[in-house]
């Protein structure tokens, strides 16, 4: 089993789309690894640069609302998975961009927007997010402080990250 | 106990439960184009599963960028080419007899009420138009379609939109699924199907249902709905005639895929379009949407007609019908794009592509091209498009670019006037 966790990178907006996490004029590469240098190039959000070390240090999204929103792209979960990014953690997500994460053995973690604001409380402290997968709970640690975090994912979601993705479960079953 | 059409397609569909809320369907018809399958079909292969489930319920079209703009298009090209050929795939519309892959496909009759339908790529939505349940996903679940014929979904809930009254002069489907996009907004339909219902839908043809249903997906709608009636039949007769003995007995067989008076709905919405004005998109969401009066005026530098929302015969039929012996501005540069080549060739005959030609405008071959800025009309940092598209994220014809999204009648007026225009200042001419 991978383990998940690590930097967190907070990206302070809802509504950010695919198009925005991987620009379509990529969408004619055909390996994942030639993804690598264009995650989240377009996104205009204040004080974001894609260039930064925060961006290539991070292995954990910290969002706002309908993360993932717009096309099917599953380039999108590609390029987080490239960049060793494997869990996006969001008030909500876009159906599609949710299913792609847990159908390539990701994590996309729904909280409510309570608890997604204290996780930005810890923004601009250089914060870790380490996740207890079996056990449904994350660890935000800083030098603000740290916090426990219990979440709720669907029993079949968990199962595709067990199995390590759709491809496999369904292999198995079908 | 009542159902919804989506509740009625998933108990006829259902393959396994596996927990509970997920369901894994039976699917009816797997769509493939060659920007999303090359790497499901790359994945098959590492596997050694170079397999499909059913070679006569896989669609394949080439799409995205065709004629191949450049070696990594020709290769995804070929990548899609050469399994279709081996695995003998026979509906496959390669240059020459391809088109926009939610144009052509219900077009060769692919598509019918109660069937469930998946496709990498998001407007896979459109297809609800028959009274299907078809929804876009990413290249995983389009592989294990491929591989298996199986997708998991969680169950939806269904939000009816009831759009009430007739259209105005100069109001389009287009300008009514706007209008809905705004009331929900982005996130308002997300793991919901969307049942287009009412008086105004009634009278829509099968190419405006399925402009509605197409931007489903822009609200976070899984699939949208509309009811498969007479209009439906019509459509599909010439496909479907020797299933049946008569007119009359498909369209009971479609009725018993209507949503059952008292079924439960997660929201009941109300639209009246009586006195609804032209719609338009100003800002980077597709729900960020005002009346056409409030952007008049506004200079474009290109008009794109086209896509698998508004690149139809009666998009363009509505369009040339504001366009006939007019010339657009010298400082807009006009790019339509007829969604298959039978439209195109439709559009021909009808003179359509002439007056397009004859006011200026470039007509290219059936691609999506230009929507999401891969090809053929790409816009410059700076640049404003008004566009019959679908979405209107940053960057999304071109970095630097902006996007306002409207029917093909505020495109054509606009394309004249080079600025945003009200189509009901404008004569129109029955075409």
């Amino acid at each position: 089993m991978k383990t998940y966790g690590g930097k967190v990178l907070f990206l302070d907006s809802s509504d950010i789309n695919t198009d925005e996490i991987i620009p379509a004029k990529y969408l004619t590469e055909i390996s994942k690894e030639a993804l690598k240098p264009h995650m989240l190039e377009d996104l205009k959000l204040q004080g974001f640069d894609p260039q930064a070390t925060a961006v290539s240090e991070a292995k954990v999204i910290v969002t706002r609302a309908n993360f993932g929103c717009g096309s099917s792209r599953e380039h999108a979960p590609w390029v987080f998975e490239v960049n060793d990014i494997n869990v996006v953690i969001a008030s909500s997500f876009a159906r599609i961009f949710r299913q792609n994460m847990f159908n390539c053995g990701m994590l996309a973690i729904e909280l409510p927007e309570s608890s997604i604001e204290e996780l930005f409380e810890h923004k601009d402290s250089d914060a870790s997010i380490s996740v207890d997968f079996e056990n449904d709970k994350l660890i935000i640690s800083s030098p603000k402080g740290s916090k426990t975090c219990t979440y709720n994912i669907a029993e079949f979601d968990k199962a595709l990250v067990k199995a390590g993705g759709w491809v496999d479960f369904a292999d198995s079953k079908y | 106990m009542a159902m919804t059409l989506a509740e009625k397609v998933f108990k006829a569909h259902l393959r396994d439960e596996p927990f509970p809320g997920t369901k894994v369907l039976n699917i009816d018809v797997v769509l493939c184009h060659e920007i999303t399958t090359p790497v499901a079909i790359n994945d098959l292969v590492a596997r050694g599963k170079d397999r499909v489930f059913d070679s006569s319920k896989i669609k394949v079209v080439i799409d995205h960028v065709t004629p191949a703009k450049d070696t990594k298009t020709a290769i995804q090209g070929k990548i899609i080419r050469d399994w279709a050929r081996r695995h003998n795939i026979r509906d496959f519309f390669d240059i020459g007899r391809n088109g926009v892959c939610h144009a052509i496909f219900p077009e060769k009759g692919y598509i019918r009420p109660g069937y469930t339908v998946i496709m990498g790529d998001s407007h896979t939505c459109t297809h609800g138009a028959f009274g299907a349940f078809a929804a876009g996903v990413g290249t995983t679940d389009l592989e294990v379609g491929i591989l298996k014929g199986v997708c998991s979904f969680r169950t939806p809930e269904t939000i009816r939109v009831n759009i009430n009254g007739r259209l105005p002069e100069g109001v389009y489907a287009k300008d009514v699924i706007l209008k809905v996009i705004k009331t929900l907004s982005v996130k308002g339909a997300t793991d919901c199907v969307i049942e287009f219902r009412g008086d105004a839908v009634d009278a829509m043809s099968m190419e405006s249902r399925m402009t509605l249903c197409n931007m489903a997906i822009e609200a976070g709608g899984t699939s949208g709905i509309c009811m498969p009636d007479e209009v439906t039949l019509e459509y599909l007769w010439s496909f479907i005639s020797s299933d049946y003995a008569d007119k009359g007995a498909a369209l009971k067989d479609f009725k018993r895929w209507w949503s059952d008076d008292g079924c439960r709905y997660a929201r009941i919405l109300d639209i009246d379009i009586t006195n609804m004005a032209p719609q338009i998109t100003y800002g980077y969401k597709p729900d960020e949407v005002k009346d056409v009066t409030e952007m008049e005026g506004t200079p474009v530098d290109q008009v794109y007609i086209g896509s698998c929302t508004n690149g139809r015969i009666e998009d363009l039929r509505v369009a040339a019908g504001y366009l006939k012996g007019k010339q657009i501005s010298p400082l807009v540069r006009g790019v339509v794009s007829p969604a298959t080549p039978r439209i195109f060739r439709q559009a021909d005959d009808e003179g359509i592509i002439k007056i397009f030609m004859d006011a200026g405008f470039c007509v290219t071959n059936p691609t999506c091209g230009a929507c999401l800025g891969m090809s053929n009309g790409v816009l410059a940092p700076g640049e404003v498009c008004a566009s019959t598209t679908n979405r209107n994220f940053s960057g999304r014809m071109g970095k630097g670019g902006i996007v306002h999204l409207l029917s093909p009648a505020v495109a054509a007026v606009t394309a004249i006037e080079g600025r945003i225009a009200d189509p009901r200042k404008f004569p129109k001419e029955m075409i």
